[in-house]
């Protein structure tokens, strides 16, 4: 039990500290984010007053009240949001920043949550081939991956518009459905589902090539030093079928660190979804996220920061839940 | 470079228990793994002194200091000459080129003899753009995995050599950087830098993007760093040091860092490919540097000036090949390295494939199963 008290205890220091960073980086950073933000809120508002309430909202966010303490206004944040008050967007006048988040969240969450899905499974599948038969011809594909992994994601969702969209007409070239079929935005409908997968198909093809490399490179050296472990010899000494050694002892145990990884794996696809959605205009928190940091819509910025670190945050908790249980030593190891 | 600092490593080719797989950029994105991946590993190397053993035949065949060396592979020869071709195309590349800001050209001409990688929109010449920006590129990244470096080594080696609450604190900080996702940090204080007023013409240089994402990348070394100080901090000659009264610096620095050589510069060279690509990203949203041209910045460019809609390709194509290869060159680099580190994910492969080989010629006793 400890094991869990001790996970649950980390992320909620890191919960912290992730909205403490929020606080700090606008107040500690040289510049006036606040005086900005009112500037762009005022002009977003036809050059009339601000009512007292934006005015308050966003010094308690992005601070710079002139005598309060620092401390003071650290309580005012904490306030805000718990209130669920994350000011409202300057770029998207005068839309609340929670209502933008909460409209673009579900896009990046099914498609990067289904891509790396995806890409984890298949990486380990045939990284454990691979490395099963090591010394083949199969140990050649080990290099290749490495060009995979560093090709930047946004530069492949390029090359790929640049063919199967522009050039061979096959896939949609930007957004995340058929704006002019469904021109009062996302419904319930099998024909809105169905747009939405034919325009997710690109954006979910360039996570699973730029990420796959990683997992499948990953688990076949594991697969390779689990190889030759003592144990694998036994096995194969009792007579065991190569399918059952593959499958049931080398394989589960050379998954354990790809497992283990997945979480902090996840903060690189993100950051790597952050820079596609650009490309493909997805409706997703990426695309929020440069419209902010373009429009210097600080508001909006801090608030799709701090919605990103808490659901990668999320998913590493849940991900070190389910590892705690595949791996019954980290919970008495501590 | 990597034979060099291999070479100073004495026991690399028989055993280094520790350091695993998680050590290369052979992890998802090159994630390091979480400490109990580390854990993990540590307890797979053990291993590691049988199969060495195993093929101990092998390597005298070879010459006694054959296994020591990174084998002059093809892995190691194509890293190598991938990334000092686009090092001297870099260094070199801006001296014969015209500028890379000239627009007397004729606007979005294809590649030819005159261009020979075309121009852009603005007329500028995608060939001198090309070396401009990866020298600019290079010198982010070199900056920024240094900075990297010397942070990881701050809170890795020194966590995993004291121990106790400096080890907790210190872990804490790093796991805590570890697990809040990088880009959106870079891209909040890259925001909120750039529109300061009071930094004048620095706010918007390469050495402010590289300094950022240095200081944001640093924690996957630590802990990888972590986990092979604390195995070296219980060596007999770290506690004959100890009892000799050196200096806990003086320890770090002479008895554990050596050592830690081979993976000092795999975390070094996996923090430049970190933030090359990573600087790519910054500048393709707009939040490059303004001042010097870097491949990401060409790349923005490009997508400004509808590279991809017009057919423009050989605008957008090089600048991203050119960080794929970097990438891959620097990685199969850290492939050479990990396979010294980590002899088993060389020796193994060999040791099957000469098994499979005596079964075909008829000598082995198996015919089928996990060893053929």
């Amino acid at each position: 039990m400890s094991f869990y008290l001790r996970r649950v205890a980390f992320y909620l220091v890191t919960f912290w500290a992730a909205i403490s960073l929020n606080f700090l980086l606008p107040r500690l950073l040289p510049g006036d984010p606040a005086a900005i933000m009112l500037g762009k809120l005022r002009r977003a508002n036809a050059g009339r007053p601000l009512s007292e309430e934006t005015v308050q909202a966003i010094t308690a966010i992005l601070g710079a009240e002139r005598g309060t303490s620092l401390w003071d206004q650290y309580l005012a944040y904490w306030g805000r949001l718990l209130q669920g008050d994350l000011g409202v967007s300057s770029t998207r006048y005068p839309a609340p920043v929670a209502d933008l988040i909460s409209a673009a969240l579900p896009w990046t969450i099914i498609l990067v949550g289904t891509a790396t899905v995806i890409s984890f499974v298949l990486g380990i599948v045939v990284g454990a081939w691979v490395g099963w038969r090591r010394g083949t011809w199969l140990d050649h594909l080990v290099p290749v991956t490495t060009v995979f992994q560093s090709i930047p994601y946004f530069w492949l969702a390029l090359v790929l518009v640049a063919v199967f969209s522009v050039q061979l007409g096959i896939f949609p070239i930007v957004g995340g459905y058929d704006v002019f079929e469904f021109p009062g935005g996302p419904e319930w409908s099998w024909a809105f589902v169905g747009s939405a997968i034919w325009h997710a198909i690109l954006p979910a093809t360039t996570i699973v090539l730029s990420s796959i490399g990683g997992w499948l490179l990953g688990m076949r050296n594991m697969m390779v030093s689990t190889m030759s472990e003592d144990f694998i010899v036994t096995a194969e000494a009792k007579g065991l079928t190569p399918r059952r050694i593959r499958t049931k002892y080398a394989s589960r145990n050379a998954s354990i660190p790809s497992l283990a990884g997945f979480g902090i794996a996840l903060g690189f696809v993100v950051a790597g979804s952050i820079v596609m959605e650009q490309v493909f205009s997805y409706p997703g928190i990426g695309k929020l996220m440069i419209q902010a940091v373009q429009g210097l819509d600080y508001a909006l910025m801090q608030g799709v920061f701090l919605v990103i670190t808490l659901t990668v945050l999320a998913a590493n908790f849940i991900m070190d839940l389910i590892y705690g249980f595949i791996d019954p030593r980290v919970r008495h190891n501590g | 470079m990597a034979d060099r600092q291999t070479l100073t490593e004495p026991d690399s080719g028989g055993e280094l228990p520790g350091a695993g797989a998680e050590t290369a950029p052979d992890l998802p994105f090159g994630a390091p793994l979480g400490a109990e991946a580390a854990r993990e590993s540590a307890r797979a190397a053990t291993a590691t002194a049988a199969v060495a053993a195993a093929s101990a035949a092998a390597v005298r065949r070879g010459g006694r200091f054959r296994g020591l060396l990174p084998r002059r592979s093809g892995k190691l020869v194509t890293g190598i000459v991938i990334v000092a071709a686009i090092t001297l195309f870099g260094l070199l590349g801006p001296l014969v080129a015209q500028p890379p800001r000239d627009s007397n050209n004729p606007a979005l001409l294809p590649p030819g003899p005159e261009h020979w990688l075309g121009t852009t929109k603005l007329g500028y010449d995608v060939f001198s753009q090309l070396a401009y920006g990866t020298q600019g590129s290079l010198f982010i990244g070199l900056v920024a995995g240094l900075v990297a470096l010397v942070l990881g080594v701050l809170f890795g080696v020194f966590a995993g050599y004291f121990g106790g609450i400096a080890d907790e604190v210190l872990t804490l900080i790093t796991n805590i950087v570890l697990v809040i996702p990088g880009l959106p940090v870079v891209m909040v204080i890259a925001a909120y830098v750039q529109n300061a007023d009071g930094l004048g013409p620095l706010a918007r240089s390469s050495l402010l993007v590289a300094l950022v994402l240095g200081i944001t990348s640093w924690a996957g070394s630590a802990v990888v760093l972590r986990a092979q100080a604390r195995s070296l901090r219980t060596r007999e000659y770290v506690a004959a040091a100890r009892v000799a009264g050196e200096r806990p610096a003086r320890i770090i620095f002479v008895e554990i860092l050596p050592n830690l050589v081979p993976l000092l510069a795999a975390q070094f060279i996996f923090g430049v490919i970190l933030a090359v690509l990573g600087e790519a990203g910054l500048s393709y949203l707009g939040l490059g540097p303004t001042g010097s041209i870097t491949l990401g910045t060409m790349l923005n460019d490009a997508q400004t000036g509808q590279a991809v809609g017009t057919g423009a390709w050989w605008w957008f194509v090089p600048p991203g090949a050119i960080i794929a290869a970097l990438g891959a060159g620097l990685s199969l680099i850290n492939f050479a390295i990990d396979e010294v580190v980590n002899p088993k994910l060389r020796l193994a492969p060999e040791n099957a494939k000469r098994q499979r080989k005596a079964t075909k010629a008829g000598k082995g006793v198996a015919d089928s199963g996990a060893f053929a």
